[in-house]
């Protein structure tokens, strides 16, 4: 970024609320879940409580379960969880996004149509039937074999949004100056057309990030969730398995409820307030 | 008179400040007067054009009055401004050939943008085909899509329309730029057509091409950095110009005829100032080969001859 | 210095690919050293296909171009690389050039990146400083800035100076004036008048006559893709012969005659047949008798260095 721009980029992102609203969400949450544990005095998995379920006290902020576990701990946890799978899910979906959508942008021709194919293949596939099916395949499950389900599934869309926007960029003058300087075709994408699209991509992460958090809070919930850990849409499940709506226990359920819709709300909130950052058109007057 | 224009002044609101795009400005047109507006980019000629029928933001009004045939135009009003564009004073867009919807037909377009001002689309058809006619274009364009046509026949299609109404003024924004040469010729025979029939009482030519001008511009307005240069006669500023801008502008034109092996043209050393802050005074003086003390006070536009206006203190002192 | 060959561009154009679009038809001239060529046309006309297919950014479907005697047509890797440190290019519009993120200097960085890899700090600095002088600009004024801080015309010249940085014999100048503004442009022109002393062959893209006229020795007249009329810049302009480059001398705007008044020529009449002359349907002197609609003439050479593709002007009838 050159410096007249970069300030005006800061300045925008100072006065834009939906950025600062997004980031206050996040960050709250994202300290919890570093320095939950510790806060936590108790096992996630021990029954603690031998009387079983309690509502929130001071010695149980968020209450115990049916069977007596500390909420806050496991919620802690699952937080940790749902952040894993957000970096490393989304990461990985984002990851591989850039790769296919840089080569089929910048190559074209053969290059680009095979690409085009395969993403377009993948983007039909009904994914959360694929995920269930190898999710039951497997008996062990851990919480890095649902990023890498989820990751392999969720790239077409920024595949094609970095493929387009990188075939207008390759037209540019600087691209046809950079090749007669002699430099690789790499060495192009990475130096020279990435990054012009650093918004672009950073945006991308983002909705990727959101993406897979609901994604595993989906699989969780069904009851395909990791076998080894806990996360937040665990929790929820089985709260609702042991009856939690029924018997009025809300302090089990609305918890991690509550944080993956505010981190997910957030993190789209954020991704409108970079819009109107990067795009002078959506700005607000 | 057919327009008359005291004190202009118009800024853009950005946000490291105002932008003096066009500091104040009196010049008047003749009825009947092609003027060209001419000056290299940033120099001010497309905010005036402009800012005298569609003054939207970041264009700020900073003062003055227009008068079209007398009557005053409400520049900073764009609501009010609504009675008078089209059909007192109208504009052929710079990039008018792209501007046309590409869903709808040419006729339909017209027929709507019509009934928008009020004017009854069958009523005016007869007239409509008999311009056509005079562009050359067959009435059958009405029928068809935008993309089906040239460059240079959307151009001549918007011309059409854009005097249908037989507006006062027309603003013609760097109309010819992105035609080729055969084109070129043909648009701006037909602007001169057009004048010659009426359609249009006078027109402003906002060009950077001033050879065009020379082939059709009764007046030339040459602009510099926001300020007003010279006026004169189409022959004068070509042939006879005052101003030093004018001068070494007019002098850095290679024509055919000139090779550089033999004779070297020039270019005027350095550049234009930045219109956030500008220099005070003449913003020429910094290139100027001719620049005083005085230079740092701004020169009135005057009238040294008859329809020969300068702002310049050199050259306007000599004289006055 | 540099020859083309019957260069030819194919585009492939249609739902599947079945219609030929000829962008560039069996195109043949060559450039001298320290000589400028003008390739002159309208928008559309090929001009800047061909500039490109001479710096390898598109590639050729039939013909040769050669430099210096050998065929560089099909180049790859380092011969690719030593290719481009002898012939550069400099495109239409500055701001497009940089990439608007990095600083100007980056393109000369990366030029000592993959060329001068070894050189040391203070040794590509002079060399640096030495092009950006040897352009008519001061090193301090114009160096460790952003791009929208500089002039179109710096900008441009920057270029000049970072091809200037390899070892060129030829330099491919696509418009590169067309985007500035009056009182800047005829330095820049005036620079490759400069580069043509010093040996260079340089090959000026242009649509405008007068530039054309100014600043070069020969000049090649495009239209469609076909050369209408090539040669002696003084002859074609003095003496055009092809009804396209008379149509063009009589349109152009000029500051010191008025145009003739007459009809422009805008509506075609008839259509051609892809394989006839491309200006069949404009052309004002066409004849069917002649063939004008069914076979494409050839260049035919009417007097020394000048060349015309019109039946109406073949030598023996």
């Amino acid at each position: 970024m050159n410096t007249a721009k970069k300030n005006e980029f800061l300045y925008f992102a100072l006065k834009n609320w939906k950025l600062r609203i997004g980031f206050v969400v996040i960050g709250v949450f994202l300290i919890l879940a570093l320095i939950g544990p510790l806060l936590v005095r108790n096992d996630p998995f021990a029954y603690a409580n031998p009387t079983g379920a309690k509502p929130p006290s001071s010695d149980y902020w968020f209450g115990t379960t049916f069977f007596g576990q500390d909420v806050f701990a496991q919620f802690v946890l699952g937080l940790r969880a749902t952040f894993l799978v957000g970096i490393l899910g989304g990461g990985l979906a984002t990851l591989i996004g850039v790769v296919v959508g840089f080569t089929a942008g910048y190559r074209g021709g053969i290059v680009d149509e095979v690409l085009n194919m395969l993403t377009n293949i993948i983007l039909v596939i009904p994914t959360m039937a694929v995920l269930l099916i190898i999710a039951a395949y497997l008996e062990v499950r851990s919480i890095f074999a649902e990023c890498i389900f989820i990751g392999l599934t969720a790239w077409p869309w920024a595949a094609r949004a970095i493929r387009a926007q990188t075939f207008s960029l390759r037209t540019r003058d600087f691209v046809d100056l950079a090749k007669t300087s002699g430099m690789s075709s790499f060495k192009i994408i990475f130096r020279e057309i990435a990054p012009n699209m650093m918004a672009y991509l950073i945006m991308t992460f983002i909705l990727q990030f959101g993406g897979a958090i609901l994604n595993a809070a989906t699989l969780d919930f069904i009851g395909l969730g990791p076998t080894n850990t806990i996360s937040l849409g665990m929790m929820m499940q089985y709260a609702v398995m042991w009856g939690a709506l029924l018997l009025g226990m809300w302090w089990w359920f609305i918890p991690p409820g509550l944080a993956i819709t505010l981190i997910v709300g957030a993190l789209y909130v954020m991704n409108v307030g970079m819009d109107e950052v990067f795009n002078p058109k959506l700005r607000e007057t | 008179m057919s327009l008359q224009i005291t004190d202009l002044k118009i800024y853009y609101q950005t946000l490291r400040g105002e932008v003096q795009a066009l500091e104040s400005t009196t010049f008047s047109m003749a009825d009947g007067e092609i003027m060209g507006l001419a000056g290299e980019s940033g120099c001010g000629k497309t905010t005036l054009g402009h800012s005298l029928i569609y003054m939207k933001p970041p264009m700020k009004y900073m003062g003055g009055q227009v008068l079209l045939d007398g009557e005053e135009l409400p520049i900073w009003d764009m609501d009010r401004m609504n009675e008078f564009r089209f059909k007192k004073i109208s504009i052929i867009p710079q990039y008018a050939m792209n501007a046309m919807n590409p869903t709808r037909k040419i006729g339909k377009m017209i027929s709507e943008l019509l009934g928008s001002r009020g004017v009854d689309f069958k009523a005016i058809l007869p007239e409509l085909e008999r311009r056509l006619g005079l562009v050359k274009l067959s009435t059958s364009v009405l029928d068809m899509y935008p993309i089906e046509l040239s460059g240079g026949m959307k151009q001549r299609m918007v011309m059409v329309l854009s005097t249908l109404l037989n507006p006062s003024l027309l603003i013609a924004d760097e109309i010819t730029s992105a035609l080729d040469v055969a084109s070129q010729k043909a648009v701006a025979e037909m602007l001169v057509e057009f004048r010659n029939q009426g359609y249009c009482k006078s027109a402003i030519v906002i060009t950077h091409d001033i050879s065009i001008l020379y082939q059709i511009a009764d007046s030339i307005l040459i602009m510099y950095a926001g300020q007003l240069a010279e006026k004169a006669s189409t022959e004068t500023i070509i042939h006879a110009p005052r101003h030093p801008y004018t001068k070494l502008l007019i002098s850095s034109l290679p024509e055919i005829g000139i090779k550089s092996t033999e004779k070297r043209l020039t270019g005027i050393p350095g550049n234009p100032p930045l219109l956030l802050n500008p220099p005070v005074g003449c913003r020429f003086r910094e290139r100027c080969p001719v620049a005083f003390e005085k230079c740092t006070e701004a020169p009135p536009f005057i009238e040294v001859e008859p329809g020969h206006h300068i702002a310049c203190w050199k050259e306007g002192e000599t004289n006055a | 210095m540099l020859s083309l060959d019957r260069v030819t561009k194919v585009y492939r154009v249609g739902t599947f690919g079945g219609k030929e679009l000829r962008a560039v038809n069996e195109v043949s001239f060559d450039i001298k050293e320290g000589e400028v060529t003008s390739l002159i046309g309208e928008s559309g006309s090929g001009k800047s296909t061909i500039g490109k297919m001479i710096l390898h950014l598109i590639s050729i479907s039939s013909g040769a171009i050669k430099f210096k005697g050998k065929d560089v047509s099909h180049l790859s890797g380092d011969a690719l690389k030593e290719y481009y440190r002898n012939v550069q290019g400099v495109f239409q519009d500055p701001f497009s050039s940089y990439n608007p993120i990095f600083k100007a200097d980056r393109v000369f960085t990366n030029v000592r990146e993959e060329f001068f890899p070894d050189m040391q700090d203070a040794a590509w600095r002079d060399k640096v400083n030495s092009a950006i002088e040897s352009v008519g600009m001061n090193p301090e004024h114009v160096l460790n800035k952003y791009p929208h801080q500089l002039s179109g015309g710096q900008l441009q010249r920057f270029l000049i100076a970072r091809a200037l940085l390899l070892d060129i014999h030829f330099l491919v100048a696509d418009e590169i004036i067309s985007m500035l503004d009056a009182s800047t442009r005829i330095d820049v022109l005036n620079l490759l008048a400069d580069l043509k002393l010093r040996g260079l062959a340089i090959l000026f893209i242009t649509h405008d006559l007068s530039l054309a006229h100014y600043i070069s020795e020969n000049a090649v007249i495009l239209y469609r893709g076909c050369v209408a009329e090539m040669g002696a810049t003084e002859k074609i302009f003095s003496h055009p012969i092809h009804p396209y480059t008379k149509m063009l001398m009589a349109s152009v705007p000029r500051l010191d005659e008025k145009w003739k008044t007459g009809t422009t020529e805008l509506t075609s009449k008839e259509i051609g047949t892809p394989e006839g002359c491309p200006y069949f349907d404009r052309c004002p002197v066409a004849d069917k008798a002649l063939g004008c609609d069914r076979f494409r003439p050839t260049l035919q050479e009417l007097e020394p260095n000048h060349f015309v593709a019109c039946y109406r002007y073949e030598k023996n009838g």
